[in-house]
């Protein structure tokens, strides 16, 4: 299962955390620093992956952005890089050619994406197509109740 | 999809801020607009308000006061504002605030929505961040989900069944029959869900797992569907065919042919299969070839299909991906003991992956090479070694050394060669070493007498070069004040003699006395070292006098002490100081309190029997100071019938086995002192026990109807032992995974027991 999830640029500023364990608001902030900053410091050449306390984690740059996740004991790390390869793709496909700002900009589009993916800390859904499917009927639901809340607002 | 403006306008806004300060003072500002909004109850905008904080709260400033407007949203009856409520409760409440237990309620409802997006929302909060309560008092609605007809809510249901079972155990019994039916699923999403949930039941509770067992042939068709099958669009990575669900079902096999001959006979064609077809070029046929080989070696697998998946694993070891190579190494770790020569096979790689550039790639290639060690490969492995530890990484050079100073014991094909290697050791990495070292170090060289020319004149020519790696200088400072007289004499059999006048000893060892990179534990022995050669030489007895003298007003507490009383051996005592001063007799390896008379004892590959410890309590897991800590290894188990376990001056404990079934253990004391308060406790595994006792009967069956089983057991046997001994109170566990009671079936129908010490 995967603990949790971080996004983050190359100077260290958190674009996207996802949580799938309880922790105080204080640990998780003294988490993200240390793993940024042990991040951070890796050449570019080295491996992906990395002990860090009791947890492997998985990590890889997409252009100015570190996408990084932890994993417990019993995890495939190959199949792991898999899933952030997939998420990268999710959101490629969704914003069409996405870079960093489009993240930054619309982040909670991101994590609706993400939801539709994962759930828990596993993979929910292993088809991008329907992935893909499930968001746009969602943001349509959006639209639409929106517009029609709009078209029937009581004059104010 | 209409932007959300406000917000952007937001992030616009903090992000053009130059400097920390003006960006607090941006973000103050929302904050405070947004506080006022939520009071407010403002219809249009509360969802844009909700996500501006959340943004703001991303960026690490406090933003708890969103957190009952979160609950607001969740309950209301909007789409738009119930997505943002969700994802603001998973973001600012966790199981520890008690603001999440009001949102159970709207999670109920929302469970039951007729609207699937609005189901799914909360269906991923829970599975998120649902306390234990919250998964109790939800997880019947859960199994009404996973019985539905819409395969969207089904894969989302179980994954929070996987949730709930990870939260509260007990709830796992709820979900066993809806999991069992969702394996006929043809949806892949829903399939792997059911695969995830499944796993996580059985990794839980051994009863569900023999449930389970009867799934394997419906695991490995699923598989083979996915193996065999041709291009399909919709699940296909880079020629594979839903490798994520793949994985999971090789993880789910691997749990359920675990120690059952049975299940692992079912699979064996399929992960042969699996791992002969599946493309190696890119990562992702990797990924399912690495779990294949991962369950291939943990399950009773036949030979063939492990030498097959070892093989992979070399294969690995050749990747130009540095990924792979770190993942096949960490395999290989774990395999090195139960497939030594497997792994031998592939020595030379792993030995070239020490010259790698990334540091956890050499933290493995290390830790291979070290257990791959062996008396045939010693000195090549050796010289591989040392230039590691002259070039290594500094987080690495301790263990390095004491990886090459167990290995340099075990396999020393000469004495002088395993004091050569610690000498190199020593020059090159002395800062690094452990503090038992020196004494080790020190004992050894003092039991190869032979070779005390030798090693005083390399130690000296050592000394001279370099006086800052302090093990070194201790070491060389003892060589010197024991066997200085063989220094001075001049010839060596071993090496090229030095030409040394007393003089020029004597400046060495104050030039180490008065170095400010000398500890104050190297000055002390530089110092005794000086007073020993005072009987070891002829002319410069004077001097070393009044060097003894100076340091009797020293600073330094110690040497101090230490001069003072040196200082009275050459006035009053003078009669006494050669007695004193004498060479050191050959020291008795204490390190696991054994006295060397127990030839009984003495083991093919290690020096004494450390079945038990002599002072430490039984908690500790015991390991005299150069154990290796890796595996056992299988190789060093001795199978008796009678040994002894403990003997100390006149008491022994005896283990005997009589041609029965019955292990007798029997204290004696042949000394003159009384022994009392003995206690000896032994203990088994709780675990253990109950499966085999099980097993036991199991056999016995076996042996009674003639029919083929399980061979024979184990138990891991601990032993402690308390005595008092003229006031003295001795007491000793043995090591855990010492010592075995192993019950054997010899043919079909007899059975043994024998005792194995490692």
């Amino acid at each position: 299962m995967m603990q949790f999830m971080l996004l983050f640029s190359r100077q260290g500023k958190l674009r996207l955390q996802k949580w799938y364990v309880p922790l105080s608001d204080k640990e998780k902030k003294k988490i993200t620093r240390e793993l940024v900053q042990t991040v951070l410091a890796r050449k570019p050449k080295m491996c992906s992956f990395l002990e860090w306390r009791d947890l492997k984690i998985v990590y890889k740059r997409y252009a100015s952005l570190y996408f990084c996740c932890a994993t417990e004991g019993q995890d495939n790390e190959l199949i792991t890089l898999e899933i952030i390869h997939r998420y990268v793709e999710l959101l490629d496909k969704y914003f069409g050619s996405v870079c960093e700002l489009d993240i930054i900009f619309n982040f909670e589009k991101a994590y609706f994406i993400l939801d539709e993916f994962l759930l828990g800390g596993e993979a929910q859904e292993t088809s991008k197509k329907n992935v893909l499917k499930a968001i746009e009927q969602a943001d349509l639901l959006q639209e639409n109740i929106d517009f029609q809340t709009s078209l029937f607002a009581a004059p104010s | 999809m209409s932007p959300s403006v406000p917000l952007q306008e937001m992030i616009r806004a903090i992000r053009s801020a130059r400097t920390q300060c003006e960006e607090r003072g941006v973000i103050q500002r929302e904050c405070a607009a947004i506080r006022a909004q939520f009071r407010q109850n403002d219809n249009g905008s509360r969802s844009h308000n909700l996500a501006k904080l959340l943004y703001v709260h991303m960026l690490g400033y406090p933003a708890h006061f969103g957190q009952m407007e979160c609950v607001r949203m969740i309950a209301s009856p909007r789409y738009s504002e119930k997505r943002v409520g969700y994802l603001g409760a998973m973001m600012l409440l966790d199981e520890k605030q008690d603001a999440s237990l009001l949102i159970t309620n709207s999670i109920k409802n929302d469970l039951s929505h007729s609207n699937q997006y609005i189901q799914s929302l909360a269906l991923c909060t829970l599975a998120c961040m649902g306390s234990a309560e919250m998964c109790r008092d939800l997880a019947p609605e859960i199994d009404r989900l996973l019985r539905s007809a819409n395969s969207y809510i089904k894969k989302k249901a179980a994954l929070c069944a996987v949730h709930i079972v990870r939260k509260v155990q007990d709830l796992g019994e709820l979900f066993v029959s809806a999991a069992r039916s969702l394996l006929s699923e043809k949806n892949h999403g829903v399939l792997h869900g059911a695969v995830v949930l499944i796993t996580e039941l059985c990794e839980r509770n051994p009863e569900t797992l023999e449930r389970f067992r009867k799934t394997v042939p419906d695991l490995v068709q699923i598989m083979k569907g996915l193996v065999i099958s041709g291009y399909s669009p919709d699940h296909d990575v880079a020629g594979v065919s839903d490798p994520f669900l793949q994985v999971r079902i090789l993880r789910l096999l691997r749990v359920l042919g675990r120690n059952n001959e049975t299940a692992s006979d079912a699979m064996n064609d399929l992960l042969a299969q699996v791992a002969t077809n599946t493309d190696s070029t890119k990562t992702v046929g990797n990924a399912v070839l690495y779990e294949t080989v991962l369950t291939v070696l943990d399950i009773k697998s036949e030979s063939g299909l492990r030498v097959l998946a070892v093989n992979i694993l070399g294969r690995f070891l050749l990747n130009n991906d540095r990924n792979i190579r770190y993942i096949a190494m960490t395999s290989l770790q774990k395999i090195v003991v139960t497939d030594h020569n497997a792994v031998q096979r592939h020595r030379g790689t792993i030995v070239d992956c020490l010259k790698d550039q990334d540091a956890s790639v050499k933290r493995r290639a290390l830790e291979l090479s070290l257990a791959l060690v062996s008396a045939s490969n010693i000195r090549s492995m050796m010289k591989e070694l040392l230039v590691f530890l002259s070039s290594c990484p500094l987080e690495l050079k301790a263990q390095a050394a004491s990886g090459i100073f167990i290995a340099a014991e075990r396999y020393a094909p000469s004495q002088r060669w395993h004091i050569d290697t610690i000498l190199h050791v020593l020059t090159t990495a002395g800062g690094d070493v452990r503090d038992e070292t020196v004494p080790n170090l020190i004992q050894l060289i003092t039991n190869t007498s032979e070779l005390h020319c030798y090693t005083v004149h390399k130690l000296y020519r050592a000394l001279l070069e370099d006086i800052s790696q302090q093990s070194l200088v201790q070491v060389a400072c003892w060589c010197i004040g024991e066997y200085g007289d063989l220094l001075l004499r001049g010839e060596c059999q071993e090496t090229e003699p030095v030409q040394v006048t007393e003089d020029d000893v004597l400046d060495a060892l104050e030039t180490v006395l008065q170095s400010h990179m000398s500890s104050p534990a190297t000055r002390g022995f530089a110092l005794t070292a000086t007073m020993k050669l005072s009987t070891r030489i002829s002319d410069n007895v004077d001097r070393i006098r009044s060097i003894v003298s100076i340091y009797g007003s020293c600073i330094d507490l110690e040497l101090q002490q230490r001069a003072v009383e040196y200082n009275a051996l050459f006035k009053k005592y003078d009669h006494m100081r050669a007695a004193v001063l004498e060479r050191m007799p050959v020291i008795q390896r204490n390190s696991s309190g054994q006295n060397s008379e127990d030839e009984e004892l003495v083991l093919a590959q290690q020096p004494v029997c450390d079945l038990l410890d002599l002072l430490s309590g039984p908690q500790e897991p015991l390991q005299p100071s150069l154990a290796p800590a890796q595996p056992i290894s299988t190789t060093t188990a001795l199978m008796l019938d009678r040994f002894y376990i403990w003997t100390q001056k006149g008491f022994i404990l005896e283990h005997n086995l009589d041609s029965g079934l019955l292990a007798t253990l029997t204290a004696s004391n042949s000394s003159d002192s009384d022994i009392s308060s003995f206690t000896l406790q032994a203990a088994v595994p709780k675990v253990r026990l109950s499966v085999f006792v099980s097993e036991l009967e199991q056999i016995m069956r076996n042996i009674k109807d003639g029919s083929i089983g399980v061979d024979g057991l184990s138990l891991n046997l601990f032993l402690i032992l308390k005595y008092e001994i003229t006031g003295i109170n001795r007491e000793g566990a043995s090591t855990p995974n010492s010592l075995f009671l192993s019950f054997f079936k010899s043919g079909h129908d007899v059975l043994h027991l024998r005792s194995f010490i490692f």
